[in-house]
């Protein structure tokens, strides 16, 4: 086990190689100068020399490549052109947001989509199991700024429950902090309840017609035994694949329930950084984002090795 | 039924009805169905596939898909005790206590991802207040009771690192652990080899034996039912046919479906063998090996050989039969020969012309000379797209303009004994029979040479099973083809082969005429294989034990 752990971290290296390759390469290989490209049209040819010279632009190719590997290793992702400020520390206070949000989401809908759709699948053709659809449907197809405004205007505004917008860090306390994620968590949670649900129930409706549930239901066992310690088992791989994707793309940017919640998450910065074309940043932003990507298949692929014995490693 | 006899009768089904759907008109499964287990006595439910046999332990069971199937009349009774009344909490009380069942699928009945120890334990924990240590060892001692090895490992492993007869034991141990008073086996051996099949026949008599269990043994296999049936119930269209003592119906059956159910068992006794003929040699394999390597990015490559040094020679209109048990290599050698997979070693020469080494588009030429049919029907024939066209999509790829193509389907299928308006249907609107007719018209489109037949049979009733037989018979007199037959039961074996070759792991072990290597085996494993196979003391079809078969021609 720790064997193949090892040897699946170590095979993440040469993908983020590759993914470093590409980010680094995106600069270089687009047409015309890059430092004009980054200091835009109205820049000096001052500007254009240091901006030259910060990024070694005046190095042959591969050293360029070696140095700026060099110091992303060192966590050095560059410097911002628009605020001038090192990358790091502005991505640092906005992964507290995103993470925060994105976990609860991922709990929350969880606990809600997976018992739902294990009752749709048991009671499979019944108005229960339309009831589950009909809701899946819904989550699905309203757009999420709606849900969020919706939400606003009930438990914020007119109830006064909760602050309409903004967000605290943990550190300053938990009430102050639940209370403020918690509708931006309800708001996500609706299209990723959708989502789970209806994996659970069409996995566990293959499952359910497999013959070691007749063998478990022989044996007299209760049917939530049945359905918990038979079913669910077998059915959560494919489960576990949507509940991992999601949750990277949930951690790399919920562009919109960030602005109507007005969070200072990563999304929001990645869309600032790309309508401003400041490129270190959305360098830095790409090559986060598939670092949460790998991570989280790794996890998945580990999660699949310990619900799946057959899955070998 | 008698009240005098009643006293040790574990089930009593009477006037069972089994309808589709609620509705009073609804089609009826089961239909007026009654039969009787007593204690200690094994009542072997026989019949073809669609007779109601599984519908029947499930109801009693009480395992029905709910609101699909419906019992609506009648009565099952488990020691006087009524089933289709009672509620489901009582149901389930009764499963493993009193009646137990075991399924024909080792590989899927066990759940993949919990320990089988855990699994027999669950029902321990469900039905008793036992302590942990107490269940442990209450459960060793039934995995030994059931003969499995090793039973401090097998107890933590799981399904997958199991053989199938092991998994079937552990399915019995699950069912036989609280001594229920019925067991009901459905078709518990058919999956398995026959070597295994013997072992766990041997095993349910046993143990039936030791505990004067009732067992309601399932199967469509008349040679399974003479090793194991006290008394035996025909079913046919969910009507109950015959009933008797297992002597009586094998002996005198009274009815004409029992008559042509026995009728249609192939003999072990191999067909008259045919003249040796100088006809030219179409196929031949040389020293062919089929080896499968398993590479790791860091560990040692395992090689693993499904097939080694095999050699066999067909000559045109006869019939060469490869014999074998699951993982001997007979599929691996017939799929190397057509050229499905490539061997890794060796030569196959198909009419005069080496194609082992050819290349995919060199050897496409070939390809339409050799012809495959598989085993199961209903997944080998594409759901949508017409009879016609799957028979003359191969023609039309070798250059047959299409109206000439579906024209020669046409005369196929007439060939096969089919109406000629099954051109235009679907694979779905026929039977499993029909089926295996339409991929034997599709093989023959292409004129091959040779016909490679892997277990085309297997998976078809035996009334079904000797029609297709005798067509492929009638078939190789009118065309004169070479047939490649690969099959696991040697009763089949025995009646359409010229010549057998045994395998066993990836090699020939015997070869020769199907008449000397089937009467007169040289080798232990081949002797092994005919004295597994289940009734081979009987001949069926004459209605009388082999022992006296041998008296009368003497």
């Amino acid at each position: 086990m720790i064997g193949y752990l090892i040897r699946r971290i170590l095979a993440a290296v040469p993908v983020m190689g590759v993914v470093a390759l590409f980010v680094f390469l995106l600069l270089r290989l687009t047409p015309g100068d890059p430092a004009a490209i980054l200091a835009g049209d109205n820049a000096t040819p001052e500007q254009l020399d240091r901006i030259r010279t910060s990024l070694g632009l005046n190095e042959p190719i591969y050293i360029q490549f070696y140095t700026w590997v060099a110091k992303l290793l060192h966590g050095d992702l560059g410097v911002s052109l628009i605020s001038n400020k090192p990358i790091l520390e502005m991505i640092g206070p906005r992964l507290e947001p995103s993470i925060s949000v994105a976990l609860a989401t991922m709990i929350l809908s969880i606990l809600v989509a997976v018992p739902l759709g294990v009752i749709a699948a048991w009671k499979h053709g019944t108005w229960i199991d339309r009831c589950v659809m009909g809701l899946s449907v819904l989550g699905f197809s309203v757009p999420v700024f709606v849900i969020g405004y919706v939400l606003i205007q009930v438990f914020a505004i007119d109830l006064r429950w909760v602050p309409v917008q903004g967000f605290k860090s943990i550190s300053a306390g938990f009430g102050p902090f639940f209370e403020r994620i918690i509708l931006p968590t309800c708001t996500l949670s609706f299209i990723y309840v959708a989502l789970i649900a209806r994996m659970t129930r069409a996995s566990m409706l293959d499952v359910l017609g497999e013959d070691y549930v007749r063998t478990a239901r022989a044996k007299g066992i209760s049917e939530t035994g049945v359905l918990l310690r038979h079913a669910l088992r077998n059915a959560a791989v494919p489960v576990i694949t949507v509940i991992g994707s999601g949750f990277a793309l949930l951690i790399s940017g919920v562009v919109v329930t960030e602005s109507v919640f007005n969070l200072p998450g990563i999304g929001r910065l990645t869309v600032d950084a790309v309508l401003a074309r400041d490129y270190p940043v959305i360098q830095a932003m790409i090559l986060l984002t598939s670092g949460i990507y790998v991570a989280v298949n790794l996890l998945i692929d580990l999660a699949y090795t310990l619900l799946d014995p057959r899955i070998r490693y | 039924m008698t009240t005098t006899s009643s006293s040790n009768v574990v089930l009593d089904i009477n006037n069972l009805v089994v309808g589709l759907g609620r509705k009073a008109d609804a089609h009826r499964i089961i239909d007026d169905l009654s039969l009787q287990v007593r204690e200690g006595e094994t009542l072997c439910l026989v019949g073809e596939s669609g007779s109601g046999k599984s519908v029947t332990s499930l109801t009693t069971m009480g395992l029905l898909q709910k609101g699909t199937l419906v019992p609506s009349g009648g009565s099952v009774k488990l020691v006087g005790e009524e089933l289709l009344t009672a509620t489901d909490r009582r149901l389930r009380q009764l499963r493993a206590t009193r009646m137990a069942m075991i399924f024909q699928e080792p590989m899927t009945a066990l759940n993949p991802v919990v320990p089988v120890g855990r699994q027999i334990d669950e029902v321990l924990r469900a039905h008793t207040d036992l302590d942990a240590r107490a269940r442990r060892q209450k459960i060793l001692a039934m995995m030994e009771h059931v003969r499995l090895p090793d039973v401090q490992r097998i107890f933590s492993s799981y399904p997958h690192r199991l053989s199938g007869g092991q998994r079937q034991r552990i399915m019995i141990a699950m069912a036989l652990v609280l001594e229920p008073k019925l067991l009901i086996a459905d078709e518990p051996t058919t999956a398995l080899d026959v070597t295994t099949q013997k072992q766990i026949l041997t095993l349910i008599r046993d143990l039936q034996r030791d505990h004067g269990t009732a067992v309601l043994f399932i199967t469509h296999d008349m040679g399974v039912v003479a090793e194991i049936a006290d008394r035996v119930a025909v079913m046919r269209h969910g009507r109950l046919v015959e009933t008797g003592q297992l002597q009586d119906v094998l002996r005198n059956p009274t009815m004409e479906y029992t008559r042509n159910l026995l009728s249609a068992v192939p003999s072990l006794v191999p067909r008259a063998p045919r003249p040796e003929t100088k006809e030219p040699v179409v196929l031949e394999a040389n020293e062919l090996s089929k080896v499968y390597r398993e590479r790791s990015l860091y560990g040692k490559a395992r090689e693993v050989a499904a097939a080694s040094n095999v050699t066999l020679t067909l000559r045109k209109g006869r019939t060469l039969g490869i014999v074998g048990e699951s993982g001997s290599g007979k599929s691996t050698v017939a799929r190397c020969i057509v050229r499905l997979i490539d061997p890794t070693s060796g030569g196959v020469r198909l009419v005069g012309r080496e194609i082992s080494d050819l290349s995919r588009r060199l050897l496409q030429p070939h390809r339409q000379k050799i012809q495959i049919i598989f085993q199961d029907p209903y997944r080998s024939l594409n759901p949508r797209v017409t009879v016609g066209e799957s028979i003359a999509e191969g023609p039309v790829n070798y250059g047959m303009p299409r109206k000439d193509a579906l024209a020669r389907a046409r005369e196929l299928l007439e060939l096969v004994h089919l109406p000629p308006d099954a051109i235009s249907r679907y694979p779905h609107q026929f039977s499993g029979g029909q089926r295996q007719r339409i991929a034997i018209a599709r093989a023959l489109a292409l004129d091959p040479d040779v016909l490679v037949a892997d277990e085309a049979v297997s998976a078809l009733d035996v009334s079904v099973q000797a029609q297709v037989l005798n067509l492929l018979d009638e078939i190789q007199r009118r065309l004169g083809i070479a047939l490649l037959f690969i099959t696991h039961d040697l009763r089949v074996a025995a009646q359409i082969c010229d010549d057998v070759a045994v395998m066993q792991h990836g090699r020939v072990v015997e070869q020769g005429p199907a008449a000397e290597v089937l009467t007169n085996p040289q080798q232990a494993y081949t002797r092994a294989l005919l004295e597994a196979a289940p009734g081979r003391g009987w001949d069926f079809a004459n209605f009388r034990p082999v022992s006296e078969c041998i008296v009368a021609t003497a």
